[in-house]
């Protein structure tokens, strides 16, 4: 780190101390929370295994595959997935407690296993009950190695953790995902560091726990566990009451939104003018992608978030593309309507997508339109985003309408890093947002797009109709929005978050300010 | 007159895929008497003390305790009256020596005042006093301070009962000369009937009052250590030849 990013490092973790602590309590919660259910959990299910050999060698098999399942994977496996899945804490809290599960059945049956059989038979010998062997000669000395199955579930969930944030279930991860979408070091560095922090003192901490079970002093291995339990749920204890201060409002509005930029400052804006009627709302932003979202808000995870129509039109409701912006606007809102869900009127910007190249290219070779392009593609190298190359209405057709030939595939990458990939010649062409504020501030030039193969993708708030039936003051303050928000102004709010890196909660309050 | 103590009446016992351990095996152990049971390695004397705590039942026959069969006691109730004494002594290496010796008698829910002076004269009697010996761990002991230990553990409820497998197997003569003192003036005190197991016929002779010598699963012998000592039987012979001689001047 240079010194200049070590100061707005330091700077930023005193601006936003409230929150940070906040983000860590919230990860202290999940992780000892999920790592306590896994105990409860995996040690009587490595006891019960243990015993049984016919059962451990499948029983572990499949807690290993669990285990090398990708927990963003195992994210998106348990959204549709009614009670445990959905997004939140809860949801996070699941995958945590299944990942952690392996390593504390495995060290628990290793712990069992590895008891010297003539211990065993003496106790059996002095006549103890199956259960009094357990408790006073088994379960002690399977101990430090129990601890150190639970120190390597702990660990693992800290980093696992982080990755939680994508469906909303907070924690620092939240500072990570967010820098991403800003592609701003210094906002994933206040998520990573404190994060890796975490984990080297988790690891520490029980290690030496463990330490001090197996050393020869066994005398205080009873105090050192009761200690150990006792500091950990008070840790729990401490967090929960912290956060249910911080969180958990009954009767809040939650408004959601995806995970980038645009859409942060959009789910701002809608939660800031809800406050303003003094309704409590609740923040589930930077959720990551349009499905996410929308099963968000049919599970009533989340009561309102801003979409686009052309994206609800294809994305959501796999109906062909259309180009006329009032017929595709009256068509998604009727899909709504059928699916208990009601688009509120356009915000007014579209935010297509927006075929870019570089400034210098533009002007160098007289590039205006997407056939310009088409011309020059023959020696160019483009790079989408993941959701681009998937949709629909995406690079396929687009290829197809205007006949561009890269002599090589695309490059997938990250939406908001293809804007850097551009700028510094990685590629030379991407498909960013028409409002995105990267295109002022790193001199990227939109080509028009002549033969209107792009949809309009008009900006509206979709929320679930029951709750603007019950509280038409949520309706109200929604409204407000109506036609209010310009693509120059959309351009400037994002701009002021990516380029000038400013806070975007005060980015909202200013816009707002001007009504 | 009373039961006797222990008795096997015909007892067979197999393990899977092996010949057979014990063979119509045959012996009674009257209250009171200290018997050594001598044989080779893998003769099945060790199973012969499982068969009786009934960490092992018997195939055919029946092993009767105190008049009754094993199969017919309550295995937790039965091993809570038959001291046990093992082979490596199986102390339980979390626990101090105090707590090794105070494992029984807290299995009964003695109250605490009643174990802690239970513990101290334990292990009095065994030659290692408490206030020097009860906090210290299994691993900072010598072999034969364990095996000390290992007795007041068993001796610990005062079960009628001591079963001994190879007690003093892995110690050095001397030491185990010493401890054979130590065994005789203790059974002077608690009077127990005692069953050693052991390959060494010179332990048998000298702290047995009755031994038995097991050969392909029978009892090859049963006697006086003298009538035993004076046996033609080839059987007995094997292990009497096998007896170091000391030069005599």
């Amino acid at each position: 780190m240079s010194p200049a990013s070590l100061g707005a490092f330091v700077a930023f973790v005193r601006g936003h101390r409230a929150e940070m602590f906040a983000l860590l309590a919230q990860h202290v919660v999940l992780v000892a929370a999920a790592t306590a259910i896994a105990v409860l959990i995996g040690v009587p299910l490595g006891i019960f295994a243990a015993k049984r050999p016919r059962l451990a060698a499948p029983a572990m098999a499949i807690a290993g595959i669990v285990q090398t399942i990708p927990s963003l994977a195992m994210f998106g496996f348990l959204l549709p997935v009614p009670l445990i899945g959905g997004v939140g804490a809860r949801a996070a809290l699941v995958v945590l407690i299944l990942y952690g599960l392996l390593p504390i059945v495995r060290t628990t049956i290793a712990g069992l296993r590895g008891i010297d059989p003539a211990i065993r038979e003496a106790g059996v010998a002095m006549g103890m009950t199956p259960r009094e062997l357990l408790q006073l000669v088994e379960l002690p000395l399977a101990l430090p190695s129990i601890v150190a199955g639970i120190r390597v579930a702990a660990v693992v969930g800290v980093g696992s953790a982080t990755i939680a944030a994508a469906i909303g279930a907070g924690g620092l991860g939240e500072y990570i995902y967010r820098g991403l979408s800003m592609v701003d070091t210094t906002v994933i560095l206040a998520g990573a560091v404190p994060a890796a922090i975490l984990a080297l003192t988790v690891d520490g901490a029980l290690l030496w726990i463990e330490r001090q079970l197996s050393a020869r002093r066994r005398s205080r291995s009873r105090q050192v566990a009761l200690a150990a339990a006792a500091a950990m749920a008070a840790i729990v204890l401490a967090t929960s009451v912290a956060s249910a201060r911080l969180g958990g409002r009954r009767g809040a509005v939650v408004v959601g939104s995806k995970n980038f930029t645009e859409q942060l400052v959009l789910g701002e804006l809608l939660a800031q003018a809800i406050e303003r009627r003094g309704i409590v709302v609740e923040r589930r932003l930077n959720l990551g992608g349009t499905l996410i979202c929308d099963r968000a808000l049919v599970s009533g995870d989340i009561d309102v978030y801003v979409e686009y129509t052309g994206t609800a039109l294809t994305a959501v409701f796999h109906q062909p593309i259309a180009t006329d912006p009032s017929t595709v606007f009256t068509a998604v809102r009727d899909l709504y309507a059928r699916t208990g869900r009601t688009l509120l009127p356009p915000l007014g910007f579209n935010n297509t997508f927006a075929i870019l190249v570089r400034g210098a290219d533009a002007r160098s070779l007289a590039l205006r339109s997407i056939d310009d392009a088409a011309r020059e593609s023959p020696r160019w190298r483009a790079g989408f985003g993941y959701e681009f190359v998937e949709r629909p209405d995406g690079y396929t057709g687009l290829a197809k309408a205007y006949g561009l030939r890269f002599p090589n595939p695309p490059r997938v990458m990250d939406l908001t890093l293809s804007y850097r990939a551009l700028a510094a010649g990685q590629v030379d062409m991407i498909a960013g947002d028409a409002t995105a504020g990267l295109i002022k501030g790193l001199d990227l030039v939109q080509l028009e797009d002549t033969r209107h193969y792009f949809p309009p993708y008009d900006a509206a708030a979709v929320a679930r109709a029951e709750l603007l039936l019950r509280r038409p003051e949520v309706r109200e303050a929604l409204e407000r929005l109506n036609g209010r928000i310009s693509a120059a102004d959309m351009r400037a709010m994002n701009y002021a978050a990516d380029v000038e890196h400013r806070d975007i909660a005060a980015i909202a309050r200013d816009f707002l300010a001007t009504f | 007159m009373p039961d006797p103590a222990i008795e096997f009446r015909s007892v067979s016992y197999s393990r899977p895929l092996r010949p057979r351990v014990l063979d119509r095996f045959s012996l009674t152990v009257e209250t009171g008497d200290v018997v050594a049971l001598v044989g080779r390695s893998g003769a099945g004397k060790s199973t012969l003390l499982k068969l009786i705590n009934r960490l092992l039942e018997p195939d055919e026959g029946a092993v009767v305790v105190e008049g009754r069969d094993t199969r017919a006691w309550h295995p937790i109730q039965l091993r809570r009256r038959v001291g046990y004494v093992l082979q490596d002594v199986g102390l339980f290496p979390h626990m101090s020596i105090g707590a090794n010796v105070a494992v029984v008698p807290q299995l009964e829910r003695w109250p605490r005042e009643r174990v802690a002076a239970r513990v101290d004269e334990l292990l009095e009697l065994v030659g290692l006093p408490a206030q020097q010996f009860a906090a210290r761990w299994p691993d900072e002991l010598s072999g034969g301070q364990r095996q000390r230990v290992g007795v007041a553990r068993a001796l610990a409820c005062d079960p009628p009962v001591l079963l001994m497998d190879e007690p003093f197997g892995a110690l050095d003569p001397l030491t185990r000369a010493e401890l054979h003192g130590e065994f005789r003036r203790i059974q002077g005190r608690v009077r127990k009937t005692v069953i050693i197991v052991t390959h060494d016929m010179g332990e048998a002779f000298a702290l047995a009052d009755r031994v038995g010598v097991i050969d392909e699963g029978q009892l090859a012998a049963f006697d006086t250590p003298a009538r035993v000592s004076a046996s033609t039987d080839p059987r007995v012979r094997r292990l009497l030849d096998a007896l170091p001689q000391v030069p005599r001047s």
